[in-house]
């Protein structure tokens, strides 16, 4: 339909593994990770006591005096805030102009043209007040909550600016105010599958032609005691308490779930014609989006993959390519498929079935790797960061490793790069990968991005 | 020229009403469905009255709505989802499509997966008293509550899938498997905005050939505990005592004198589908989707952070969002704003939002406005807030194919710029009908709907 094309422009993260794009990237290829004991709170009991979580962070060290404002946010939010400055500044929209307290704004682009897509999570629950409302409230008789005791307390212990950050569309509104975005805005919540939907449908935005630049992205931190409660109810995270740093193993046999992780990412994304108009530095260009939902089972994944098979080939068609040809030197035309790779029984086994659904003869030869197993599993901001990392690999000509792969697991018995990260450069570098990511619930979503070639 | 949308079905479900044409029958009546809530005793909450979805006198259920195999996973469902899952089975239906829903060998009527699923959803409140009655067995010997033993044992009176109930995203996920949606589904999560902006997404997704039809729109239930504190605490509701014979009168958008809403529940979804094939088919269409447009505001918000001035100015004169996104909505329409001629605003009943939101509105419409006759509908069926501006969207979308206004309930005397006060539902030429909503957090969207041929 439209014939604009997209390209990024400038990245930024908030990870557990760091912050700076290339540092990050190196302590990836090594197979590093920094899964430990939980430490924003005392999970000490927990069936999983261990996570992947963003170290020493303060909101000051990236938006300097421009932080306080935003000190009322959630974590999610600063989180967000932190990796969107990083991303508008990469991008060359400059440093922030504006004194504190107005919003950023750049002769580079104009505000209405500037829109914001992000598949942010909540914020975190104000917990303390929360359960003493409900303790106050509570009827040990009838085992029921008192409302007229409940609401006299809740009246009393919640706070008004924590109950409000909490709303899913908090990080986008201090984002948005932060950079001094007036077009258009969405905020989505597909769990795992947020972020990745978010940069999809925000680069449809553009191509429709509704904004010029777009940042997109997501944020997330669910290493809270009802996050992990959640999934501990679900069996879906691993408990191997007693070895948190090699607890994430996609794709082996002896995988037992994932591994909670925070952080953001965020890119900016921008027509083609915009980003040469003003001399920007062009990263990568989104070659293609496919979305579907699996319409299977709450809880469950499609067995065959059915959904996953689905959003990959639609953003390979976007972005013509045949998944089961090759090149001259019999080489897939996909470099690298960013797994979504969880590391829980179900998903590897079935996305590794879509896998070989859309590449036919050919998937055995196409690497198929994924960062969690370092990076542990950002939930709503997965998908972004993991974005980031195919850049990083069309940037440098390497794959990163799937870590903590000993024992494959026969069902798994595609390319995982397994242990060691896989330099391309002699093999002509990595110019395509498919980025994957799936939520709780069936939402599916692929993103396909190029090495920009004019 | 691309592909245009048109909607062929409306599930509408409010206090006013389940399905269309009990809504359409309620609003033109001027009836309004804030009465005493009767989901949990809120005889002490300073707004104490409610708008629920009721069916025979009981809160309307789920149960009634999904194929006999699905009943027992309506037990997960969270009242958000229940409303869904019965306005998307009433889309359907109204729009003569047979889904899934009809059995897993039923001839559909679109392929499964050129149906997309574009659900706004809020935050969802966990139940209190399912939550707590797991909380209290973590308590400590100082009848603290203690992580210790919530790790230990707490956690494990909380059901299985206690989680799956309260992801925003579930809406749309129990809608895409009953329905066999296998299109790109999302789940939009911008408050009050995110109704219109699930139908702006289905309508970029139709126009881009990902899906024909779509069920869209947003659902909300505010009508619970923490759902009524929390948005107490930060001045969205009017005080309500629980005897109030006339609650509505409580509620009157763009007064001097009013101070809030009421919490409702519901919304719309609707089927949007792509024009030719809704015409081979031979359906009936409501109406057409001229136009979308979204943008941010810095005012929208209500200023309870510390240091609210990073936001703009909450409670300024112009929404200067409100006038970005009706702009690109217009100009999406290739329409002037001379040519619409109905509104339904977000109509807040909140001051500073209503001052920001009729500064907007003159702005864009300038004296006309005061001609323009603005459906506002929080006095019949409260504030819904994901589900507002798509049930707002489905009133539009009925008023042009009936060309006729709703009634317009108003105890006060509104604001002198705006055609708001208390009216009759009368016969109305609507070609063109606006609809825009502000979200708490800034976000605006607005979608243009017109009469199709």
């Amino acid at each position: 339909m439209s014939d604009t094309r997209v390209v990024i422009t400038g990245a930024g993260w908030i990870t557990p593994l760091g912050d700076d794009l290339d540092k990050v990237w190196q302590r990836m290829l090594r197979g590093e990770s920094n899964i430990r004991p939980v430490e924003h709170f005392d999970a000490s009991t927990f069936a999983t006591n261990f996570a992947s979580q963003v170290s020493d962070f303060k909101l000051s060290d990236h938006l300097g005096d421009r932080a306080e404002p935003h000190e009322c946010g959630s974590l999610a939010t600063k989180y967000a805030l932190a990796a969107a400055v990083k991303a508008w500044t990469s991008a060359g929209f400059g440093p922030a102009q504006a004194q504190a307290g107005g919003p950023r704004s750049s002769d580079h682009v104009d505000p209405n043209r500037f829109g914001v897509y992000l598949g942010s999570g909540e914020g975190r629950m104000d917990l303390g007040n929360f359960i003493r409302s409900n303790y106050a409230g509570w009827n040990d008789e009838t085992r029921l909550i008192d409302f007229q005791k409940w609401e006299a307390a809740a009246s009393e212990f919640l706070v008004a600016s924590r109950e409000l950050e909490q709303e899913p569309a908090m990080c986008i509104a201090h984002v948005a105010a932060e950079l001094g975005c007036r077009g258009p805005v969405s905020n989505c919540m597909t769990a795992c599958a947020a972020s990745t939907q978010a940069v999809g449908e925000a680069y449809e935005l553009i191509k429709r032609g509704d904004a010029d630049v777009m940042l997109a992205g997501g944020s997330h931190s669910m290493i809270h005691p009802l996050g992990m409660t959640g999934f501990i109810r679900l069996t879906a995270m691993s408990t191997r308490n007693d070895e948190p740093a090699t607890a994430c193993r996609p794709f082996d046999s002896t995988r037992d779930g994932f591994v909670m992780g925070e952080g953001a990412g965020m890119v900016i994304l921008e027509s083609l014609e915009h980003a040469k108009k003003r001399g920007a530095n062009i990263i990568a260009e989104v070659a293609g989006f496919g979305s579907s939902a699996d319409a299977y089972r709450i809880t469950d994944i499609h067995p065959e993959g059915a959904g996953a098979a689905a959003a990959m080939r639609r953003a390979l068609e976007q972005a013509g390519i045949d998944p089961s040809q090759t090149d001259a030197n019999g080489r897939p035309l996909v470099h690298w498929v960013n797994a979504h790779g969880t590391g829980t029984k179900e998903n590897d086994k079935t996305e590794t079935a879509g896998v070989k659904k859309v590449f036919g003869d050919a998937a055995p030869s196409v690497p198929f790797s994924s960062v969690k197993s370092m990076l542990g599993h950002l939930i709503q901001a997965a998908g972004a960061v993991e974005l980031i990392t195919c850049l990083q690999a069309i940037k440098t000509g390497v794959i990163p490793p799937t870590a903590n792969l000993k024992n494959p697991d026969p069902d798994c018995d595609l390319d995982h790069v397994p242990n060691e990260p896989r330099d391309c450069t002699d093999a002509g570098g990595v110019d395509v990968c498919l980025s994957n990511s799936f939520g709780f619930g069936g939402q599916n979503n692929t993103i396909c991005v190029r090495r920009f070639a004019g | 020229m691309r592909p245009r949308c048109v909607i062929t079905g409306i599930g509408a479900v409010s206090a006013v009403g389940v399905g269309i044409d009990e809504t359409w029958a309620a609003l033109c009546a001027g009836t309004s469905g804030i009465g005493p809530i009767t989901a949990f005793d809120t005889s002490t909450f300073s707004c104490a009255q409610g708008a629920e979805v009721t069916e025979g006198g009981k809160l309307a259920s789920a149960r009634n709505y999904v194929p006999k195999h699905y009943r027992k996973a309506t037990k997960v469902m969270a009242r958000d989802t229940e409303l869904a899952v019965i306005a998307a089975s009433l889309a359907a239906k109204d729009a003569g499509i047979t889904t899934r829903e009809a059995g897993e060998d039923a001839e559909t009527t679109h392929p499964s997966g050129k149906v997309g699923c574009h659900i706004g959803a809020g935050f969802i409140a966990a139940e209190t008293d399912e939550l707590t009655s797991a909380l209290v067995t973590a308590k400590d010997d100082a009848g603290e509550f203690s992580l210790e033993k919530w790790g230990e044992s707490g956690i494990g009176n909380l059901q299985p899938l206690w989680l799956l109930k309260y992801l925003p995203n579930m809406l749309a996920c129990h809608v895409t498997i009953i329905h066999g949606c296998e299109g790109p589904s999302n789940t939009i999560t911008c408050a009050e905005a995110s109704g219109l902006l699930s139908i702006g997404e289905s309508v970029r997704i139709i126009e881009r050939g990902d899906a024909t039809v779509c069920f869209s729109g947003g659902i909300e239930n505010k009508v619970n505990p923490m759902g009524m504190a929390r948005m107490t605490k930060v001045g969205r509701f009017v005080e309500l005592d629980a005897d109030d014979p006339e609650p509505w009168r409580q509620v009157r958008p763009y007064d001097d004198s009013t101070t809030g809403a009421v919490p409702g529940e519901g919304g719309g979804i609707m089927m949007i589908e792509e024009k030719e094939a809704a015409k081979e088919r031979g359906a009936r269409a409501y109406a057409e989707i001229a136009g979308i447009g979204s943008a941010q505001s810095q005012a929208g918000l209500i200023g309870v952070c510390e240091h609210a001035d990073c936001w703009g100015e909450p409670g300024c004169e112009v929404d200067e969002g409100i006038v970005s996104a009706i702009g690109a909505a217009l100009r999406d329409a290739g329409i002037s704003a001379d040519q619409i001629d109905a509104i339904v605003p977000g109509a807040f009943g909140v001051a500073s939002l209503d001052k920001s939101e009729v500064g907007a509105l003159s702005t864009v419409f300038g004296d006309r406005l005061a001609e323009i006759p603005l459906i506002t509908l929080t006095p019949q069926v409260g504030q819904m807030f994901s589900g507002a501006g798509a049930f707002g969207a489905a009133v539009a979308a009925k008023a042009i194919a009936e060309q006729r206004l709703p009634a317009r309930l108003h105890a006060g005397r509104p604001d002198e710029r705006t055609l708001s006060g208390a009216a009759e539902s009368i016969d109305a030429e609507l070609q063109y009908v606006l609809v825009c909503t502000c979200s708490l957090s800034g976000q605006v969207s607005a979608v243009v709907l017109t009469r199709t041929e």
